[in-house]
């Protein structure tokens, strides 16, 4: 019962306090915050933006994952956003050039997009194992270096199409696609969702009964503890950041194989930094990063229809930004507590249970 | 000075009365009463968590008591920080050095009190004055980083009677201190009472405290338990005071030591970092299968580098290093430890515990990949369930006080996460086990029961390497003991003959060999021994306290 109030006390009371916060905001800006909210809800049930939700959320939640790989063993990828993009530009080149039968390219097209985002992480990881250079510089220097070699990449006289007043990649057969589910005029589910669903899975699994889950957890606890107990510390960071990096090489892929089929240059951009406010707002949670993205997801697409009523939508970004901070402070005042509560219950039963020095004494 | 002096004529320099102080998870005080007189030595005795240091942080400003009154020179104060302590001319110098490395002996004893003399020539003539009462005889302008500890300590010291302390609470002053240097500092501490100071002593070593103090306080799970004259009271009595029951020893008793060799180490080498000093040089030992082989040496030396090596946590330079025959030499920590090496970590907090993650997770670091935590395969499948099974044996077979094992390892006591500890490395039949401070900071109820594991085990036939400070620990668990000198190992000793005195000048490299050469008989009294735990007297309790009992170890029955 302690459990389930240490998990889900905070969020909720961050959730709530975030959206007082909105509220306050509203308020002052002269709208109603009712209004306000009962347009996002109903705007939940119109046209796709419930599959759009969904689908967001499933690249929200692999995007959560990939941090959240990295969080477990307190390695800050923010390079998740150059390992995406970079991966899906080169999984749709490979994918484009490539012709395979259905399924098989599919899942070579999956391979390459993690093996590249894996790639990408490891230049990190390396330089953090062997010359202790800080992974969150230079992921943020990886994501620029990705910029500038997409850019590259797709460039007519690579790899790239120039398509109207658009560059893009050369279209991947239908072969290559990962096919979805479609719900007539509410839009289409990306297959990709299931598969989120399974690396949630999997790293839940990975995380509570291997080997190797045990040994990043001991090593984001305490690296000295692991190292005395036969944890090798590079090589879990190598490892941790290159599993991180394969994940986030899968972000960009529910987008390319459901629905561009192409990566352009407008592909979209962002999904590494929601990652890491879902994987916050997830506390690395299987099931909380899973939560964490969906309410991302709602609040993303619900704000479309607040223009429609002449409240701004970037109020969603308050909520947004409120949120994760008070996810992250709430969480940090409810393990405190807890943690004293805990102390006190455990010498309050010893207590109980030794009444008399003797018994104390007697080992 | 004497303008802080306050109420010259009260009789008690301090008066506790009523401390009461409630915290989740610790011991509390409960109802304190504690007097002390003008220019006397007051010591403080209580074993470790009975909460000595509680109530000496609301002495000192740092906690502030839930109940209860504070009398300092016959005035009752409210201290609401350190500062508020200092003004009343109480000063405290803490177990744990607060000093600046890389500031001079000048400079660490200005540093925050400018406004008293400044930084010029006068602060200078005043720390110079004080320096003879404290018997600091080093240059005001030698860096601290240079200063050996005893030396640092009469810094602190230094610094609290530049802040004007007419009171000074020593917090465990010993325990870093080998017993030459404890008697150097006795004989301050002497002087200075004759000079009107008055001390508060905390110790949990009672033939110190017998040496040094004109009264005595216990207290004993929170609460003061009764005063005791030095004089008059015996070790056993004080110490039986303390804990409330009967003692523990660490004995032996009949040597299982086989001719059988479990671990060998030849010439082992560690360079020192930026080319100093070696960490560790040529350093070569055998502990045979029931063998328990004593490390003694001032902590630094080389002791805590020589485990870590063994354990693969450091990479020698040079030697070998091999396990029941097998060289592990190049094996990694893990592979070190699958090939029977168990290890209790001198600082179970950093090195053996996971704090917040349950004791059954606990259960599996350092066997994640053996039985029965791991159901091996090439995933490495881990079985939580027979995680959960074997800690709860361990929670059984070793005596850990915890509600149960979902509980995260931060919740215990210390004493209680030792036992968890020393029931996990001694899981998995290991055939060799490292206790590094095995008992430190642990309750004497936890000690025992902590020795007891480790004689069990030795009679089980593991080969056991025994790094302590306790050097009543070790000489009374050991059946060889090496000593530790600069990353070498510079002499033997027998704990059937040897002293805890001629362990400490061995220790200080004052002699060469300590069990071969007897040095000059123990002063009867004062006899300060440098134990580390409330039983301190055990030996000598033996033979009715009287402070000149034969040489102590494990030949005693």
């Amino acid at each position: 019962m302690t459990r389930v109030r240490t998990v889900l006390l905070p969020p909720a009371l961050a959730i709530v306090f975030a959206a007082l916060l909105c509220a306050v905001a509203l308020l002052i800006s002269g709208d109603s915050p009712l209004t306000a909210l009962r347009v996002m809800i109903t705007q939940v049930g119109e046209g796709t933006t419930a599959i759009d939700i969904l689908n967001s959320g499933a690249i929200y939640y692999i995007a959560g994952l990939a941090v959240a790989i990295g969080f477990q063993m307190k390695l800050f990828n923010i390079g998740i956003e150059g390992q995406y993009r970079l991966a899906a530009c080169v999984a749709a080149i490979v994918g484009g050039a490539l012709v395979l039968p259905p399924v098989l390219h599919t899942i070579v097209i999956l391979l390459v997009a993690m093996v590249v985002g894996a790639a990408w992480a490891g230049i990190a990881a390396l330089l953090k194992a062997f010359r202790g250079v800080s992974e969150v510089i230079s992921t943020i220097m990886l994501n620029f270096l990705a910029t500038g070699l997409i850019a590259f990449l797709i460039r007519p006289d690579s790899f790239g199409l120039l398509r109207g007043n658009n560059i893009s990649t050369d279209p991947i057969e239908p072969s290559g696609q990962f096919p979805g589910v479609s719900f007539g005029s509410s839009g289409t589910l990306f297959g990709m969702v299931a598969l989120a669903a399974l690396l949630g899975l999997g790293y839940a699994f990975l995380l509570n009964r291997t080997r190797f889950g045990f040994e990043l957890r001991a090593s984001g606890e305490s690296e000295t503890a692991a190292t005395a107990g036969g944890v090798n510390a590079r090589r879990m960071t190598i490892i941790a950041l290159l599993m991180s990096g394969a994940v986030a090489g899968l972000v960009g892929l529910p987008e390319l194989l459901g629905r561009d089929f192409a990566y352009t240059l407008t592909s979209p951009q962002g999904y590494g930094f929601t990652g890491i406010a879902v994987a916050l707002l997830g506390r690395n949670h299987p099931f909380g990063i899973a939560l964490g993205a969906l309410l991302w997801a709602f609040l993303d697409k619900s704000a479309l229809a607040l223009d429609n009523v002449g409240v701004p939508r970037e109020i969603v970004l308050i909520m947004q930004g409120s949120v994760v901070l008070s996810v992250v402070i709430a969480y940090e005042i409810v393990r405190r507590y807890e943690l004293a509560a805990e102390q006190r219950r455990v010498a309050a039963q010893l207590r109980a249970a030794s009444a008399t020095p003797a018994e104390e004494v007697r080992a | 000075m004497a303008g802080t002096d306050t109420g010259t004529d009260a009789e008690y320099a301090v008066e506790l009365a009523g401390i009461t102080k409630r915290f989740p998870g610790v011991v509390a005080n409960s109802d304190i009463h504690l007097r002390v007189r003008r220019g006397e030595v007051h010591a403080l005795c209580g074993e470790n968590g009975a909460g000595k240091s509680t109530l000496m942080k609301i002495l000192y400003g740092m906690q502030h008591p839930d109940e209860g009154t504070i009398t300092v020179g016959g005035r009752e104060v409210r201290f609401r920080s350190p500062s508020d302590a200092i003004k009343a001319g109480i000063g405290m110098v803490h177990q744990h050095f607060m000093l600046a490395d890389n500031l001079t002996v000048l400079e660490n004893v200005v540093l925050g009190a400018e406004a008293l003399h400044g930084i010029g020539a006068k602060a200078r003539k005043r720390v110079a004055e004080l320096s003879r009462t404290v018997g600091l005889d080093v240059g005001h302008d030698v860096l601290v980083e240079r200063l050996g500890v005893a030396d640092r300590q009469r810094v602190e010291i230094l610094k609290v009677l530049y802040r004007g302390a007419r009171t000074v609470i020593l917090d465990e002053p010993t325990a870093v201190l080998v017993p030459q240097e404890v008697e150097e500092l006795f004989e301050t501490v002497r002087s200075m009472r004759a000079e009107g100071f008055t001390f508060l002593f905390i110790s949990h070593k009672l033939d110190e405290v017998r040496a040094i103090a004109d009264s005595i306080t216990v207290i004993r799970r929170g609460t003061s338990v009764g005063t005791a004259d030095p004089h008059t009271v015996t070790t056993r009595q004080l110490a039986e005071m303390m804990v409330g029951s009967e003692l523990p020893t660490p004995q032996t008793g009949d040597s299982t030591v086989t001719d059988r060799e479990v671990l060998v180490v030849s010439g082992l080498e560690l360079p020192g970092e930026a080319g100093g000093r070696p960490l560790l040089a040529g350093v070569d030992l055998v502990v045979r299968a029931g063998e328990v082989l004593g490390i003694a040496g001032v902590e630094g030396n080389g002791q805590t580098e020589l485990v870590e090596t063994i354990m693969g946590m450091r990479r020698a330079s040079a030697g070998t290093i091999s396990l029941a025959g097998r060289d592990i030499s190049r094996a990694s920590t893990l592979e070190r430890r699958e090939a029977g090496i168990g290890y209790i970590p001198e600082d179970r907090t950093r090195h053996g515990l996971l704090a917040t993650q349950p004791l059954w997770a606990n259960r599996m670091l350092g066997h994640q990949s053996r039985p029965p935590v791991s159901r091996g395969g090439p995933l490495g499948l881990l079985d939580p369930a027979a995680a959960r099974r074997d800690t709860e044996r361990i929670v059984r077979e070793f005596d850990v006080r915890t509600p149960g094992v979902d509980v995260p390892a931060a919740a215990l006591s210390g004493g209680n996460q030792q036992k968890l500890v020393v029931g996990r490395e001694l899981s998995g039949d290991p055939v060799l086990l490292i206790a590094s401070h095995p008992t430190r900071g642990v309750d004497v109820g936890a000690q025992a029961g902590i020795w007891a594991e480790l004689r069990r085990a030795r009679a089980a036939g593991l080969a056991v390497l025994l790094i302590s400070a306790d050097l009543d620990e070790l000489i009374g668990l050991s059946d060889t003991i090496r000593v530790m000198l600069r990353g070498r190992l510079v002499a033997d000793a027998d704990p059937a003959t040897v002293t805890p005195e001629e362990l400490g000048s061995a220790m200080t490299g004052a002699t060469e060999h300590p069990g071969a050469a007897p040095g000059p008989p123990p002063d009867p009294e004062p006899d300060p021994e440098p134990d580390d735990d409330a039983g301190g007297g055990r030996h000598r309790a033996a033979d009715g306290g009287n402070g000149t009992s034969a040489p102590t170890g494990g030949s005693t029955p």
